[in-house]
């Protein structure tokens, strides 16, 4: 039962191959009505509220034949512009070959106390900021043109789409201090609002590389800082499910202590809201040639309410067999209401939530294109 | 001079399927469509000034491949999207 005191209401923004689709929940979260598609046809790696405003929302989108783009909406998706100046490299000098970005994978909100600030992340890996809600953007070359750039990044390499960044992930308390991800390359930390950096990656494994412990080099499939306690990072990774309390530096991984036949690879990973201790995951097959699919075709969440010393399965609601779920990195969110609700959506286009933390399961929407993102935000 | 305009560009152009612009070269005539229909361009022209992987430009029915082409008044510009994946 929901708690009485909490009756606001939860948007989800769901970004998909084919469009971008919001679904607006009643007070209980039972019933969800359908704004959109917006969009259709473009590619929405991501959509984000601003909750500075709680109305601009920012969409990543690339169509199939054009170039990348930002749209950009301020009152809530009932009107679109398009960003003056997307996410761009600086033009090369003269003779020589420049970068450009092939899509926007990744946006986040600055710090709140930076309001019309934003990151957004990119392919080839790059970070991007805008300083006015996302009409324009430049390039941060502190990172892009570091000189430990290639071989933070091994931009030629990687994820099936191309290497990008994302998990542009700010702490609350310092808006000079963030973290940010290189599918290639890991996990990054700057303490001077990115004027210089440091990987972060000790003690995660990275099983395909000669050196299973390098200093960078990992996949970080997803970041999450706990918004209660911003020193404890949790992350789920090509290799495991790890995490880390600073200011130490060393990742533990705590995806050891998930049942063996279920192992502990998957894209995302979600944290309660309040609970610095709860968190829960959405485990896929990494086995074989790696099929990313739910083991053995019976999907399920699994929950640690002990900041990963024990795993719990949750399914009830879910189907019991022959469902090959495969959840993206950014398609597995959480709200902030109380009991916490628990969202993902699959490649096939199915949208699933729980409205109690996990215990059980019901469908929202079916039928949808590839989803690549979901993201809650709460209306007061 | 004549412009043929893809239906993915046609959210920029309001639904025109060929609008008129000016310019001594294809670079010149892609900034002008932009100044009409801001954003038009870096859909189809990268930052590093490249043309787009399934982006094809035609002047009278020939392909282009370089911005600096030299167009002229009486040239039929087309723009068109190349088969790319579903």
């Amino acid at each position: 039962m929901r708690g009485i005191a909490d009756r606001r209401r939860v948007v989800l923004l769901v970004g998909t191959r084919k469009g971008a689709f919001i679904y607006y929940g009643d007070a209980a979260r039972a019933r969800w009505k359908l704004d959109g598609p917006h969009h259709l046809g473009e590619i929405v790696n991501h959509l984000v509220l601003d909750p500075r405003d709680g109305e601009t929302m920012l969409m990543a989108a690339r169509a199939g034949h054009l170039g990348p783009t930002i749209f950009r909406s301020t009152d809530f998706g009932r009107t679109w512009t398009e960003a003056v100046q997307p996410p761009a490299f600086p033009k090369a000098a003269s003779g020589e070959k420049g970068r450009a970005v092939d899509f926007t994978f990744w946006l986040s909100p600055g710090h709140r106390n930076e309001p019309g600030a934003w990151y957004a992340g990119a392919s080839p890996p790059a970070l991007f900021r805008s300083e006015d809600g996302g009409a324009t953007w430049r390039s941060i070359d502190s990172f892009n043109n570091h000189p430990m750039y290639d071989k933070w990044n091994r931009p030629g390499e990687g994820a099936p789409d191309g290497a990008q960044l994302s998990w542009v992930t700010i702490d609350p308390r310092n808006a000079a201090h963030f973290y940010l991800v290189s599918s290639n390359g890991g996990l990054f930390e700057t303490t001077d609002r990115g004027i210089s950096w440091k990987p972060l990656n000790k003690g995660v494994e990275a099983n395909f590389m000669p050196d299973p412990y390098p200093e960078y080099g990992q996949d970080v499939h997803a970041l999450r800082m706990h918004p209660a306690m911003p020193d404890r990072l949790y992350q789920q990774n090509h290799c495991g499910i790890y995490r880390l309390d600073r200011p130490g530096d060393t990742w533990v991984r705590i995806g050891n202590n998930m049942p063996r036949d279920i192992g502990d690879i998957g894209f995302g990973i979600v944290v309660h809201p309040r609970d610095p201790n709860v968190a829960w995951v959405f485990p896929m097959d990494g086995t074989t040639v790696w099929p990313r699919t739910s083991p053995d075709g019976r999907p399920a969440v699994y929950r640690t309410r002990n900041a990963g010393s024990n795993w719990t399965r949750q399914d009830r609601g879910l189907p019991r067999e022959h469902a090959w779920f495969t959840v993206k990195r950014q398609a597995f969110c959480a709200d902030d209401c109380d009991p916490v609700g628990i969202y993902f959506g699959t490649t096939s286009g199915e949208l699933w939530m729980s409205p109690n933390e996990g215990q059980s399961w019901r469908l929202i929407a079916a039928h949808l294109p590839h989803i690549y993102s979901v993201e809650a935000a709460t209306l007061p | 001079m004549r412009v043929t305009i893809p239906s993915p560009l046609r959210s920029y152009t309001h639904g025109e399927s060929e609008v008129s612009a000016s310019g001594a070269t294809m670079d010149e005539l892609l900034r002008g469509l932009d100044r009409a229909y801001p954003g038009i361009r870096f859909r189809m022209i990268d930052e590093q000034d490249r043309i787009r992987q399934h982006i094809r430009l035609f002047v009278n029915r020939e392909p282009v491949l370089s911005l600096d082409c030299v167009l002229h008044d009486y040239d039929e510009v087309q723009i068109i999207c190349a088969l790319s994946g579903g």
